[in-house]
């Protein structure tokens, strides 16, 4: 078996504004060419995982214990340059809101490749080559006007297709993906899912999907971590835990899931005792391994 | 009588539009092309559409709060099309809206009290402030909202509580008709549930007429008698929930299906091209 | 009922400006101010009036050459300083609290109105603020108190009828603003009248934004009164005023530096508290913020 490009093993972290656990003990794993989903309801930590991953975290929360290595090395402990040269050059994140994330007052051309220029050198020209491939490859029909575009020019969807071919202009490693489809229509959405299946197959990158739905997991993660309260609740193959999930909580998160397909289906709120029983079990093993 | 609680006949809703008294008359951008819909009574209707696709105008229009430019809109055998706003007063009552974005529907300044007592005695559905206050505690609890909430402001209250709160001004209006406006699209897949069951007791109980907004086919599914999907502000297809998801008509329709991820292992999905919604993304510019 | 919510509210907000160290400095300097102002007579260690030409320009408390019970020292005509400065508070709050108070009350009204109603009523006060801003303000303050004629009412009625115009402005804008959040559109759904969804709706959200204008008014209004009274156009001259000790003192610069420090210390001082006490407020009154 590979080394995994991203492991995180016995997080940890608590917000020094309340003393309230942030993480705790999480550990998972993102290996090459694999797609690992983190999900959760909001509030279960999976945001301040890819935070930490790449090192924006806010000063309020302070990781208390364990480590997160990006091919054998720790990020936790690593010098701040270092870092941050490897952010961005092998490690990219997509991110939720593609308008927030581009600077409204440059052009695309600049935007998608300032990492071309700064990091690989790329002269002027070569690197517009360079991103006039990365658009094609991304399926965007009229390249070269958008590379002269401003991002309010573009639709949610050209925006975010533009955000995919800059995370991948540099043939990172891994990629963050940050609840990329959440404000995005369906339709659009699936466009994008097969857009970074396919881009990532190409590339062999390892792919950390940050989401809050299940239906989003199941058709484009191969495995995935489920987190609730700031612990992993349940981690395996997608399959196995859609299909045969341990937990009663896995199993009501799926039955709370709208179903258009089977109308008797979905829509049952989770009971109020598989949360206790939940944090019940949870706050056991955590006194069981310190 | 008619069956109908609500009904538009060919509504045409134009944005930015100006007379011209001294400058040039400005045409103004098209939102509606005619669109004609009826909600029965006790009938809970939903109204799909992905963005641009004019839902939200739509609804406005409904509770006149925004104004059409050409159609009829009839309330409860009324027209209310260009009725004035003292006319409309009474009706208000009855035909209410839930918002998607609880926080910014309730006033920051005003405690929970006020804000769901207020309307009821402004409409005398209440007699004084110790009935509103009897109603109001009895509708909290039949929501498990805590009676403390009352003397809460909005943002001391998580989402799902707001969210609760937002119907609970609207139900105890007793209205007929209640819009509601993409009510669980921020929300987590469990408190969705709850606040979608929560909703679906009250249309039963209180025999109310309901148009609900969404983007998402599952969740009106779960809660819709009938459908009229909307895209680019006209409808494409309407029909009961049991045909349109079985046997849709639209290729649009079949395409917003087919879009929607599900919790379950479906290897080919990625895959399978759907023809339209590829041509539904405008390939360049907005 | 209604009343048991009240208590606890404004306990949270008394609560989040007594933990808002601008509120407490500025509003703290402010209130000493105010006692200094109210209590000038009994305060005040010597009559600013009372002339001693054998004390002319005695230096303060601390240089040599001081005399015991001057502690600010004395001007030309051995006047107390300190009396004086204690005196100058007087005209100085008046002025701000009701310069403050009248430029507010206009503008905030009109500024409600143009933003909420918009159409003919909007652009008739926008094209008057437009108008009324072109006007150089401290030229127009002293224009019009040259005509009104001199005195703490004419004074304070310039500033007001200036500087109306920036609450105006600002309130429409915040108002326009709130008349698109959806609590305003839920206020219309249940059907109250435009002019209650504008008061009880809109305008408790404009109140921070307000407050804190005013409070940076003060501070204006009380600069404005010091550049007044500098010129001679505020109250006669034998009542003491900051702007006048810093005319005067600026005449006798040579003969005693402090004569014109100690007006400007406090005048430098009191609108920092003014400015505090309003960012604080402004802060403070925000429920959202106050998070």
């Amino acid at each position: 078996m590979s080394e995994p490009v991203l492991a995180a093993s016995h997080l940890s972290a608590v917000s020094d504004r309340d003393r309230a656990v942030i993480l705790h003990d999480v550990s998972l794993e993102v290996r090459r060419g694999e797609t690992r989903g983190l999900v959760g309801e909001s509030g279960a930590g999976k945001s301040t995982i890819a935070k930490a991953i790449l090192g924006i975290l806010p000063r309020t929360v302070r990781i208390t214990g364990g480590a997160v290595r990006f091919e054998g090395v720790d990020l936790m402990t690593m010098p701040t340059h270092a870092r941050r040269r490897l952010i961005g050059e092998k490690i990219a994140l997509i991110p939720q809101d593609p308008l927030t994330a581009l600077n409204p007052s440059r052009r695309i051309e600049a935007q998608l490749t300032d990492g071309l220029r700064l990091q690989r050198g790329l002269d002027t020209r070569a690197a517009r080559a360079r991103g006039l491939a990365l658009l094609d490859e991304v399926q965007i029909q009229a390249p070269e006007r958008v590379l002269r575009s401003f991002p309010h020019e573009l639709s949610g969807g050209m925006r975010q297709r533009v955000l995919i071919a800059s995370a991948f202009a540099l043939e990172p490693r891994l990629i963050v993906a940050d609840e990329p489809t959440t404000a995005l229509d369906v339709t659009v959405q699936k466009q994008i899912l097969r857009l970074i299946r396919a881009m990532q197959s190409a590339h062999g990158t390892a792919v950390l999907f940050v989401t809050h739905d299940l239906g989003v997991v199941a058709q484009i993660c191969d495995s995935v971590t489920l987190l609730f309260a700031g612990r992993v609740v349940e981690a395996g193959r997608t399959a196995d835990l859609l299909t045969a999930p341990r937990r009663p909580y896995t199993r009501a998160l799926i039955e709370a899931s709208p179903r258009y397909d089977r109308p008797d289906a979905g829509l049952r709120p989770i009971p109020d005792e598989v949360v206790a029983g939940l944090r019940a079990e949870l706050a056991a093993s955590n006194q069981a391994s310190p | 009588m008619t069956g109908e609680i609500l009904i538009a006949d060919d509504i045409e809703v134009v944005y930015g539009a100006r007379k011209g008294l001294f400058g040039a008359a400005k045409p103004g951008v098209k939102v509606l092309h005619g669109v004609s819909l009826r909600i029965g009574r006790g009938e809970t209707v939903g109204i799909v559409g992905e963005s641009g696709s004019g839902k939200t105008t739509l609804g406005r229009a409904l509770l006149r709060l925004v104004d059409v430019a050409t159609g009829q809109i009839r309330f409860d055998g009324a027209e209310i099309t260009r009725m004035p706003e003292a006319a409309m007063r009474p009706l208000r009552r009855r035909m209410q809206l839930i918002f998607q974005d609880p926080m910014a529907s309730l006033n920051p300044r005003h405690s929970i009290r006020r804000i769901v007592s207020e309307p009821m005695l402004f409409h005398a559905v209440a007699r004084d402030a110790v009935d509103a206050e009897i109603r109001a505690r009895a509708i909290f609890d039949r929501f498990s909202l805590p009676a403390a909430c009352l003397d809460r402001y909005p943002h001391e209250l998580s989402g799902g509580q707001r969210q609760r709160v937002g119907i609970a001004r609207a139900a105890l209006l007793a209205p007929d008709f209640v819009l509601a406006d993409e009510i669980v699209s921020g929300l987590d897949v469990s408190t969705q549930a709850q606040v979608l069951n929560l909703l679906k007791g009250l249309t039963r109980d209180l025999g109310l007429s309901m148009a609900f907004i969404s983007h998402d086919l599952s969740v009106i599914r779960a809660i819709c008698d009938r459908v009229y999907v909307l895209r680019n502000g006209r409808i494409v297809e309407e029909g009961g929930c049991e045909e349109i998801f079985a046997s849709p008509k639209s290729e649009y329709t079949r395409a917003l299906l087919d879009a929607i991820p599900l919790p379950r292992i479906d290897p080919g999905w990625l895959a399978r091209g759907s023809g339209v919604a590829d041509a539904v993304e405008e390939n360049g510019a907005k | 009922m209604t009343t048991a919510a009240a208590p606890r509210a404004s306990a949270n907000w008394l609560r989040a400006c007594a933990s808002d160290i601008r509120v407490v400095a500025g509003g703290g300097f402010i209130l000493v101010l105010l006692v200094l102002a109210l209590g000038a007579p009994w305060i005040a260690p010597k009559d600013p009036l009372e002339q001693d030409l054998i004390l002319g320009a005695t230096p303060p408390f601390g240089f040599a050459g001081a005399e015991p019970g001057y502690w600010f020292g004395t001007d030309d005509l051995g006047r107390d300083a300190l009396s004086r400065v204690i005196y100058g508070s007087r005209v100085a709050l008046t002025v701000a609290f009701a310069a403050s108070f009248l430029a507010t009350t206009l503008g905030a009204a009109l500024g409600l109105l143009a933003g909420w109603y918009r159409g003919w009523i909007d652009a008739t006060i926008s094209r008057l603020v437009e108008i009324w801003m072109a006007f150089p303000p401290v030229l127009l303050s002293i224009l019009l108190v040259a005509v009104i004629g001199p005195g703490v009412g004419s004074v304070i009625a310039a500033i007001a009828i200036i500087d109306w115009t920036r609450f105006c402005r600002v309130v429409r804008a915040e108002t326009m603003g709130q008349a698109q959040s959806d609590y305003v559109t839920a206020a219309r759904v249940i059907g109250f009248p435009q002019m209650r969804i504008l008061i009880r709706e809109i305008f408790p959200n404009v109140i921070p934004v307000l407050i804190a204008l005013t409070s940076l008014e003060m501070g204006i209004a009380v600069i404005v009164e010091a550049i007044l009274s500098f010129v001679g156009l505020s109250v006669s001259s034998d009542v003491p005023t900051w702007g006048g000790m810093i005319a005067q003192g600026r005449q006798i610069l040579h003969q005693g530096w402090w004569v014109l420090l100690a007006p400007l210390v406090a005048l430098f001082l009191t609108v920092l508290a003014f400015n505090l006490l309003g960012e604080g407020l402004r802060r403070a009154l925000d429920p959202v913020m106050r998070r």
